[in-house]
């Protein structure tokens, strides 16, 4: 049995881990939420997001948190530009046809960014890169801190967004009757475009938080991508959040059963919530659609 | 009558230059050769160097005269990706036997080459493995199978017959060991290597840690490392997974003896040291190194870097081997498979600038291969051991 040294380090661990997997996993459920589709271009997504973040410093020499509202509005324009121009037209309304056009642009994205930037990891050195903050017993890397600041903001902000505004009721009611809102006059294809966009954001978000301590290559967001994946159907497809706290609970299983079990094992606990959740609480936990 | 002798005696030598280019001093046929490896997916990094190091190789051999014994034959190259998948790479093998080509040279990840190997061997096609390090590759009695490098098992031995005398001219400072490793063929049979070696040499293994690829975080790995405190650290992984481990290790503090990587690390990745100077100072790695005193490696470092790539081990291994094959080829002085497979098994190139000597095969292996040991001093990355090739003396323990 570890000391509690050891074990508060790890729990804190998981906290600031689960942070970013939970902004992986907002834009992901709002995609879900409000197009019915899992998003498979989501983990390529990323990746270009993280991209951007490496160029803009390297290229630039800004610093990763300076370039969130860049890549913010970068990626929302992309996703907006993206659901609007390719992923609506080639889907002729079909869900299946969505499903398969964001894989196309998944395959598509990857292989462009190996084209651009070859298959070589590439990171980031910042001042702070390598600074950890003391809590208690634990050292918890400064980058990480941020992140999971930065991951409450961001979520509270889109909670907002959905929650509290004309766009965000315009988004609630095409998820929920796309004809009824049809015809109360919201403009459905807006609709769809801005939950795109704004799950693109959250990437554009993720993307910041992560580079100061990550590395980038063409295949870095599937990584995540699975895990947001669980996540999703964990807290319940659509639920934002059922998102936060599911992205902070994977976090922190992943990171205890590591400790206890390997790295290797450890990730088993993700995938045994993960079939639980399926099979004794499909609509997740804090899903309302069974 | 003698005009048309005259005719028929040109039309039948037109019609035979046409048909063996040849006899009419035209350029002899070219050897096709396979060249396979990971250029996407998870290992695609290294997949790519490896492909840069095969081509540069058969561009010197091409611009230098080609197979001179075959009167200046080209070397094709057939280039394959293996997605890094094991399934990928052997229905790459399928498709280039399909193709005709006289032999293949790869596939960088172990796990890969074992598909490799056996499908090549299906047709007998003379198979060059360039990196590949697990044991398994040679000894499976495959007659098409040839390592130029060394395998893991040498490698295994070596450096913890070093860690050894490093230790003991140091006084015995450490005693416990932990190691980490990737969790494929590669890293987990090294592991077990190692940890089979250890305690014979009075070192307590403390803890086996196996870790997945892509690994997101260290922070675990790196807390149960606090918790026992071991004097060495031994990773064996890929890059990207060893660059967040040794980067874990200094935000969270933990300064072992000594950072002693096998058959990766800092200390054999100029990559790492210009990209993490600090965390990579006083780290020893025991891997696939060049001999640092051979003019023809330095030149071709410097190409290399000229080209914006970074010298890795995949890119010198598949160079020389590349080389290798084709002095095989040439002492077939044909493209016929088998005359090629006698060839490699036969071979005694010794035309290189690997730390290998003249090369000598038994089952497939090269039996003068070894690593070097190198560890990272101001910067640069320097030969240790053995002494022949030494550029500085060891530091160890590291300094904290």
């Amino acid at each position: 049995m570890y000391s509690f040294d050891i074990l508060f380090p790890s729990l804190l661990n998981g906290l600031t881990t689960g942070a970013v997997y939970a902004l992986v996993a907002l834009g992901l459920t709002l995609i879900y939420g409000v197009l019915h589709i899992i998003n498979f271009a989501h983990g390529a997504a990323l990746m270009l997001a993280m991209y951007g973040v490496y160029l803009l410093r390297s290229r630039l020499g800004w610093d990763p948190y300076l370039s969130l509202p860049v890549m913010v509005a970068a990626m929302f324009a992309f996703g907006y530009a993206l659901q609007r121009l390719i992923i609506n037209r080639a889907s002729h309304g079909k869900d299946e046809n969505i499903l398969l056009v964001t894989l196309g642009l998944a395959i598509v994205m990857e292989n462009l960014a190996l084209l651009t930037f070859s298959a070589d990891t590439r990171s980031i050195d910042t001042a702070y890169t390598l600074s950890t903050v003391a809590i208690g017993p634990a050292m918890i890397a400064l980058p990480k801190l941020i992140a999971f600041g930065g991951a409450l903001a961001v979520a509270a902000v889109l909670l907002w967004v959905v929650r509290g505004t004309q766009l965000g009721r315009a988004i609630r009611a095409v998820a929920q009757e796309k004809q009824g809102a049809k015809l109360m006059g919201i403009d459905v294809e807006h609709a769809y475009a801005m939950s795109y966009g704004i799950g693109l954001a959250c990437l554009g978000a993720a993307a910041s938080f992560l580079l100061p301590a990550y590395y980038v290559n063409p295949q870095v967001g599937s990584g995540f991508v699975l895990v947001a994946f669980t996540i999703v159907v964990l807290g319940g497809m659509g639920s934002f959040s059922g998102a936060l706290i599911g992205g902070f609970l994977i976090g922190v299983v992943e990171s205890i059963g590591g400790l206890f079990l390997g790295d290797s094992l450890g990730q088993v606990g993700i995938y045994l919530i993960f079939i639980a959740v399926l099979l004794f609480r499909p609509r997740g936990l804090f899903g309302d659609r069974g | 009558m003698s005009n048309r002798r005259t005719f028929i005696q040109h039309s039948a030598a037109a019609a035979g230059a046409l048909a063996f280019p040849s006899i009419g001093g035209a350029q002899p046929a070219a050897v096709k050769v396979g060249v396979l490896h990971p250029v996407t997916g998870a290992l695609a990094f290294s997949g790519q160097q490896c492909r840069e190091g095969a081509m540069l190789a058969i561009d010197d051999i091409n611009k230098a005269g080609g197979i001179k014994a075959m009167g200046g034959a080209r070397i094709e190259p057939l280039l394959g990706d293996a997605q890094s998948q094991p399934a990928a790479g052997a229905a790459e093998i399928e498709k280039m036997n399909e193709a005709g080509v006289a032999a293949v040279l790869g596939a960088y990840a172990s796990a890969i080459c074992l598909a490799t190997t056996q499908v090549a061997a299906k047709y007998g096609l003379p198979h060059v493995v360039d990196v590949g390090v697990a044991d398994q590759i040679v000894q499976r009695g495959l007659k098409n199978t040839f390592r130029f490098g060394p395998g893991y098992g040498v490698c295994a031995q070596i450096a913890v017959i070093n860690l050894h005398v490093l230790n003991k001219a140091a006084g015995n400072p450490a005693k416990t060991v932990m190691i980490i490793h990737e969790e494929s063929l590669f890293g987990t049979g090294t592991a077990n290597l190692l940890a089979r070696e250890l305690p014979g040499y009075g070192f307590e293994v403390r803890e086996i840690v196996k870790h997945a690829n892509p690994t997101r975080d260290f922070n675990n790995i790196v807390l149960r490392m606090k918790a026992l405190q071991p004097d060495i650290v031994i990773p064996a992984n890929y890059y990207n997974e060893y660059a967040l481990l040794v980067r874990t290790m200094r935000q969270q503090k933990v300064t072992p003896k000594a950072i002693y990587s096998v058959l990766g690390g800092a200390a054999s990745s100029f990559k790492f040291v210009k990209e993490f100077p600090d965390s990579a100072e006083g780290i020893i790695d025991c891997n696939h190194w060049f001999n640092p005193k051979d003019a023809r490696a330095l030149a071709l470092r410097k190409r290399v870097e000229a080209k914006g790539l970074f010298f890795t081990y995949e890119i010198f291994n598949t160079y020389t081997a590349m080389m290798f094959l084709a002095d095989a080829i040439g002492r077939a002085r044909s493209a016929d498979r088998a005359a090629i497979t006698a060839a490699l098994a036969g071979s005694s190139f010794s035309d290189h600038f690997m730390p290998y000597g003249p090369t000598k095969m038994l089952d497939g292996q090269n039996t003068g291969a070894q690593p070097l040991m190198t560890q990272v001093q101001r910067g640069d990355i320097k030969v240790i051991v053995p002494r022949e090739y030494r550029q500085v003396e060891p530091q160890f323990p590291m300094k904290a």
